[in-house]
């Protein structure tokens, strides 16, 4: 058997106070990056924040210093065009203004084909969203995010305990913060398709950290000698390779995507990459170490001897 | 062979087969197959592709409701000054007031009681009557308003409807959201800003008689006659500047587009241009020849959206109710023109909230790189689990295969729309459905380690794999869930996407893999196991 990683002894517990400041400093960049969406400080898609996005491909290569000029001259020099590899292709996405939304995207084509007569374009799209619509949108996002973290805690916490449920949806939303963070830090637009990608890395990685606490808790019932910190290390190490190999092959998916996907799915396949490598360390680091801390926070309240709790 | 484990696999292979049937078409040249099952099947088609894979529009309109009461309250002000005018009841004013309410005022309390006896047919209208008994205050009850509200929005969608089935748009999707709002989606469309045009256009036809007593100037200035309004008539092309042309008409129509029977585009034979000639019904031409006669030698204003297209002199009474709208028409302009006046005015405005339009090339751009990245992924994969689990590897990927074939003939048979983040989620439960084939042969390998004999390692793989396996399925089907009830279009491809791929997932994984090594350890008896 080719194996990767067998038989480690990683002691994760031993590093559980370096993780808790890693990641309380992560997830601490992602509460900024939050507050900063709500102040609309933040790049948001203008599905969320309302506005008109055009894509423009011309027959030839064109620059993208003549076609912001050429857009402040039009009295839209806050348009920040944007250009695709190739060259040939441009992006021009333009903030709420006040009105109607209507015929913003018909007056950007106008403006390149008066100007720029010489070199035609084809419209491959364009999107006039009102604030109305963006409003909705933010809230049906929340909604979304909130009743999956819920449902989740109420199985994890049906199907373990109670600590694990409340743990294993701490690491989650850790996970969601970090990549939140991360497309706030790189300055990356949040649309309708990352939030998605955010929910689709929540559950990934609670898979991650169900397998974790599936082990831990058949250790638990097996071996009641050990300590709780031997048993869980004991547990992560166990499913160490069985981790390395899922998040490996799900990265070489995810990579495919990043490359070869186009552009539409170039920042999502990015979050999804991001949140799978978070997701597996969240459990190890995040997840494991919490409930070690509240049952020996209970203990020691307790002052009773070892009570293995198992449910299954 | 065993028998459970003979009902497995013809279990396993009949869903491939069905599902392969309905991928077929997508693949295929054919289009659509038909039924293997009728009734109970339904016919295999080629796949749903959402907007941003086909292009199209995906439009969201409001409708403005509260301008439908206030038409609805002007209408009644129009009928009940003429009930009055009919049972000869002195009236001083009656107007509009506000966006629900209406003041009649009369010129003596002696008028009231035989406006009372009008007003008996208006029971959603509740009087108040002033401390004067001249002054009545009308007002329409809030369930009334939300009825015409709500009644002009189901007509707004159906004359919608009309319009774009006239526009020919191959398979149009429109229907109401929430209280107010309409979506239209017009997949393939090729000219995105003609729909538009069309969809948006209130279409109010009125025909109003020119005041040619009033004075024009003033009434720009701003004083405006009462019973007047000042409208702008298009000015012809060739005329130094392209301003508008200002006329003083007499604010009630003489007759409007709902009494229309057909609207079609015509050469006029003596200017060579296309026009829209028009039919009234019977009422409508009864209306329009009293008009024409009463009228003679004035001139007659034919307004659309407000704005006069033409305003001939009245030669003669016309008694036929046929008339003609000209006014340098383009053939599609006059096309478009008769299109909305047979499917009928909007009873209330309708502004475009959002307005997504994909052109074709970047879909099937998207469409390409979408196989790409799913190809290639999947090719890596699959070589993986070969190199690292050997025969058990080659399983698992055969494993892969059958769900993405039981995926697409879902998708396909549900005619669920395939939308690109959908192939991302497809692409995303390969990677889930390895996720399962992995945990079950790491147990595998642990067991052997253990020592166990071939058989019962993998019996005890797959028991001690069986829950966790369902634990992180039910967690990404939760949230697979939540978006599905929250997202838009794209978002709820990708929900239904994930949603099968993970439940198909826990039949190949947990069946289909099993009934090979059943298979496997009851034909031979296996010391070692290439894993």
């Amino acid at each position: 058997m080719i194996e990767i990683l067998s038989k480690t002894k990683i002691d994760f517990i031993g590093w559980r106070r370096t993780a808790f400041a890693v990641s309380a400093l992560i997830s601490l960049v992602g509460v900024l990056s939050i507050i900063q969406i709500a102040r609309g400080a933040a790049n948001l898609g203008i599905d969320f924040a309302g506005g008109t996005s055009v894509q423009l491909k011309f027959q030839r290569p064109i620059d993208l210093g003549q076609v912001r000029a050429l857009l402040a001259e039009n009295g839209l020099k806050d348009s920040d065009p944007q250009q695709f590899a190739g060259g040939d292709r441009i992006m021009v996405r333009l903030k709420r203004v006040e009105g109607s939304q209507a015929g913003m995207a018909q007056r950007v084509q106008e403006i390149f084909s008066k100007e720029m007569a010489g070199n035609p374009f084809v419209v491959e799209g364009t999107n006039e969203v009102g604030p109305a619509i963006g409003k909705d949108l933010q809230r049906a996002a929340l909604w979304a995010i909130t009743i999956s973290l819920i449902g989740i805690i109420v199985y994890i916490a049906w199907r373990f305990e109670f600590k694990f449920g409340v743990a294993a949806a701490l690491a989650t939303f850790h996970d969601v913060l970090a990549v939140m963070g991360l497309f706030y830090v790189l300055n990356k637009e949040f649309t309708l398709l990352i939030v998605t990608a955010l929910l689709t890395l929540a559950g990934y990685s609670l898979t991650d950290t169900v397998v974790v606490f599936d082990r831990i808790r058949e250790n638990l019932r097996g071996r009641r000698r050990d300590s709780l910190a031997d048993v869980i290390n004991q547990s992560i190490n166990e499913v160490l390779s069985r981790t390395v190999v899922t998040s490996l092959t799900v990265l070489l998916v995810l990579i495919a995507l990043y490359f070869l996907g186009g552009e539409v799915l170039h920042d999502f396949s990015l979050a999804l990459i991001a949140g799978v490598c978070i997701g597996t360390y969240s459990s190890w680091f995040v997840a494991s170490p919490i409930v070690y801390e509240w049952r020996m926070w209970e203990r020691a309240k307790v002052k009773t001897p070892v009570k293995v709790k198992a449910k299954g | 062979m065993k028998k459970s484990i003979r009902w497995k696999a013809t279990f396993l292979v009949l869903a491939t087969v069905v599902a392969a049937y309905y991928v077929f078409p997508t693949i295929s040249r054919q289009s659509s197959l038909p039924s293997l099952l009728p009734p109970l099947l339904p016919r295999a088609e080629r796949l749903n592709l959402g907007l941003d894979l086909q292009g199209g529009m995906h439009l969201v309109l409001e409708v403005e409701t509260g301008k439908a009461v206030e038409n609805t309250l002007d209408r009644m002000v129009a009928e009940l000054k003429r009930e009055a005018e009919k049972r000869k009841v002195a009236i001083e004013r009656i107007v509009r007031e506000g966006n629900d309410r209406i003041r009649v005022k009369l010129q003596a309390k002696e008028g009231l009681e035989e406006m009372r006896r009008v007003l008996k047919d208006y029971a959603q209208l509740q009087q108040s009557i002033g401390a004067d008994q001249t002054d009545l205050t009308l007002t329409l009850s809030t369930r009334e308003a939300k009825r015409i509200e709500d009644l002009a929005v189901r007509q707004s969608l159906e004359t919608i409807r009309n319009r774009v089935d006239q526009f020919g748009v191959a398979e149009p999707h429109i229907v109401q959201e929430g209280d107010r709002r309409i979506i239209v989606q017009l997949p393939g469309i090729k000219e995105p800003q003609r729909a538009i045009n069309l969809i948006g256009k209130t279409a109010i036809l009125e025909f109003k008689l020119v005041d040619e007593e009033g004075n024009l100037a003033e009434a720009i200035a701003g004083k405006v006659p009462e019973g007047d309004v000042v409208l702008y008539q298009r000015a012809a092309e060739g005329k130094a500047g392209t301003g508008k042309i200002p006329l003083l008409l007499k604010k009630a129509s003489i007759l409007t587009g709902d009494l229309l029977t057909s609207a079609q585009v015509q050469i006029d034979n003596q200017t060579n241009e296309p026009v829209v000639s028009m039919e009234f019904d019977r009422e409508g031409a009864r209306l329009f020849g009293d008009a024409t006669a009463a009228n003679v030698g004035r001139r007659l204003a034919i307004v659309l959206d407000d704005t006069v297209y033409s305003a001939p002199v009245i030669r003669e009474k016309i008694p036929g109710g046929k008339a003609q709208i000209s006014g340098r028409f383009t053939m599609e302009d006059a096309r478009d023109l008769a299109i909305v006046l047979r499917a009928g005015a909007l009873p209330a405005p309708v502004n475009i909230i959002s307005n997504l339009t994909v052109g074709p090339s970047l879909g099937q751009d998207s469409i390409d790189a979408g196989v790409r990245a799913t190809i290639l992924g999947g090719a890596l994969v699959i070589l993986f689990m070969a190199i690292y689990y050997k025969v058990s590897g080659v399983i698992a990927d055969f494993a892969l295969l059958l769900n993405l074939v039981w995926l697409m003939g879902a998708l396909a048979g549900l005619r669920a729309t395939l939308t690109l983040p959908g192939i991302a989620g497809i692409i995303l439960g390969i990677g889930m459905a390895v996720d399962s084939n992995v945990l079950i042969l790491e147990r595998i390998r642990e067991e052997l380690r253990l020592g166990k004999t071939v058989r019962s390692a993998i019996d005890g793989g797959y028991d001690k794999a069986f829950l966790t396996i369902i634990d992180s399925h039910v967690t990404t089907l939760i949230t697979a869930l939540a978006l599905f009830l929250f997202g838009t279009g794209p978002v709820k491809g990708f929900a239904i996407t994930l949603s099968l791929g993970v439940l198909f997932n826990l039949v190949t994984a947990l069946t289909g893999t099993r009934v090979i090594y059943n298979w496997m350890t009851q034909r031979w008896d296996l010391k070692t196991l290439s894993i």
